[in-house]
């Protein structure tokens, strides 16, 4: 033994490496649970220096920016004075306040609107790894942060806390490959599950190749993952092609055109009703009705208040018959006597015995030629017992 | 075997006063490593695709040529790395533990000083290095991942670039400390 391990020594240090990393992984996958000391450590770590980076780089290179900034300013002001004079001058200073109202501006408008609780975060870096799309906000624990929590702009959503360490937390993208999130159509209210696919574009599963999707169509949350509230828009549809059991739907994420920046942690969700969208068009052309007909009211046709469907008329007649033999439905004991059905019209209005009464409900014979079938249910006239009396 | 071959195979290991690294910079070379991984990409997404810690574990490994060390160094690397991404800690650990002992095993047999090795190890290091990573997540995590080939071919060789300048301002670094 002393001499395997004299021997390959460096074979056995990298197998007990190696070893331990496993059962640190399977504790994990099997467990379902984190390591939480060695991230808390590694992020409480990196995090204040990423921010300092951040910071050095906001006050540096956004002095640059200002300063190319004023430079056009004052040149355009200049021209300005010198064609269109002062008003225009002073118009032009409005628009730029007015064009440079940051993306700040506008979450805190929203986060106001919106009747979910949020928070306001900035992204401050990625996570490590080629494939992963994750992010670290400099929102943690402490302002209330919890795994599982949305994480949305006014535009749409963006991913999802994976990981909420004290004074930053780890977002999963949209885009990240094992990102999944529940969401329904604008038009047609069709459900589908929002998978990450590691670019740009994400893909909508589940939809079944029958349903109707349409490019440009927008999806919104569905609120059935439980995470992302009903109702926060998705994206557009980008491209849509059948596939073997399910559409292959691309939608191009709205929350991240441009690169989220500051983002907003949704605490506490509170559906929202999807917009209202058009209905989706028929896979045919219809022509309008002639201009005509919507005047006219065809011989026949149901007039308001009236029964619109066989099952209607069939319903009046029944408990015209009832009144008529003064009959109770729903009374009785069985075995009493019944109502005599044979007394009653048929549905088209024949009477079948003279004497009695036509409903007022029930149109007349020849009336629209969609009902040319009697309904089966219908008991023949007593002239023709009905088959099973044969 | 030609003269130039086994001018690479027969080239004496570099002076051990070469290979000592103070403290601080094997610790604060990976840390700026990870960091840069994690800031920059937010500015240059390209930048997403240097792997930067990794190539600092194949220079360590190709310079101590301890295959001890450098299995040690690559975990360290590699659980710093996973303990900031959303994997199960221990992924990049157990990928770049074996690329330290690799790296640091085939420094005994090359002249690892030569441009030429150096940009074919750090290219196959890579390509390594993301194959077993994805081998790795399918089978420990059941994470259903494609591996680009073409794509990592491309990225292996962009690595092996930036390894060539990066190794030698890791290597005045060393001998200024």
């Amino acid at each position: 033994m002393d001499f395997f391990l004299s021997r390959y020594r460096h074979l056995t240090v990298l197998l007990i490496v190696i070893t331990a990393q496993l059962l640190l992984i399977a504790y994990q996958v099997r467990t379902n649970r984190d390591i939480p000391l060695i991230r808390v450590w590694a992020v409480t770590a990196v995090t204040p220096v990423e921010q300092g980076l951040e910071l050095v780089r906001r006050y540096t290179w956004g002095f640059v920016e200002d300063y190319f900034v004023l430079l056009n300013v004052h040149g355009e002001n200049v021209k300005l004075q010198r064609e269109n004079g002062q008003l225009k001058i002073e118009n032009n200073y409005l628009k730029n306040e007015l064009a440079t109202a940051d993306r700040a501006r506008a979450l805190s408008v929203f986060e106001a609107r919106s009747p979910s609780k949020t928070v306001a975060a900035r992204v401050i870096g990625n996570g490590t790894g080629a494939n992963s799309k994750v992010v670290f906000v400099d929102r943690g624990s402490t302002s209330g942060v919890e795994s599982g929590m949305a994480v949305v702009t006014p535009d749409g959503i963006v991913g999802k806390v994976v990981d909420a360490y004290p004074t930053a937390s780890l977002v999963m993208l949209i885009t990240d490959p094992t990102f999944a999130a529940g969401v329904i159509s604008q038009k047609n209210r069709i459900h589908g599950t929002l998978k990450g696919q590691g670019h740009g574009e994400c893909l909508i599963d589940y939809v079944q190749n029958e349903e109707r999707v349409d490019v440009g169509e927008w999806f919104y949350t569905s609120g059935d993952d439980r995470i992302f509230p009903k109702g926060f828009p998705v994206g557009q549809v980008a491209a849509v092609q059948n596939g073997k059991t399910f559409k292959e739907i691309y939608v191009t994420p709205s929350g991240m055109q441009g690169g989220a920046e500051e983002v907003l942690i949704v605490l506490q969700g509170v559906h929202q009703e999807v917009p209202a969208g058009e209905l989706a068009a028929p896979g045919y052309r219809i022509l309008p009705l002639p201009a005509d007909a919507a005047s006219e009211t065809p011989q026949g046709a149901p007039q308001p208040g009236a029964s619109a469907t066989d099952a209607d008329r069939l319903r009046a007649i029944y408990k015209q018959a009832g009144v008529d033999q003064k009959h109770v439905f729903g009374e009785g004991i069985p075995g009493s006597k019944p109502p005599d059905f044979t007394k009653i019209p048929s549905i088209h209005g024949t009477p079948a015995t003279a004497g009695t009464a036509q409903p007022s409900s029930v149109p007349s014979a020849g009336a629209a030629p969609s009902v040319a079938k009697p309904v089966p249910a219908v008991p023949p006239p007593p002239a023709t017992p009905p088959p099973s009396t044969q | 075997m030609t003269e130039y071959t086994e001018h690479l195979l027969r080239e004496a290991p570099r002076k051990d006063t070469a290979n000592r690294f103070r403290f601080v910079w094997l610790v604060a070379i990976p840390l700026v490593a990870v960091l840069s991984q994690v800031y920059l990409p937010r500015f240059i997404p390209f930048l997403a695709y240097l792997e930067l810690p990794l190539l600092i574990t194949v220079h360590f490994a190709l310079s101590h040529r301890g295959p001890i060390p450098a299995l040690f160094y690559g975990t360290f690397i590699g659980l710093v790395q996973d303990s900031l991404s959303h994997q199960p800690i221990g992924m990049y650990g157990i990928v770049k533990t074996l690329v330290g002992y690799f790296a640091a095993s085939v420094s005994m047999r090359f002249d690892v000083q030569n441009p030429v090795v150096t940009f074919i190890l750090a290219f196959f290091f890579y390509f390594f290095h993301q194959f077993f990573y994805w081998v790795l997540a399918r089978a420990l995590l059941g994470e259903i991942i494609t591996f680009d080939v073409q794509q990592n071919l491309i990225f292996g060789l962009l690595n092996a670039a930036v390894a060539l300048p990066l190794f030698r301002i890791l290597d005045k670094l060393k001998m200024a400390s």
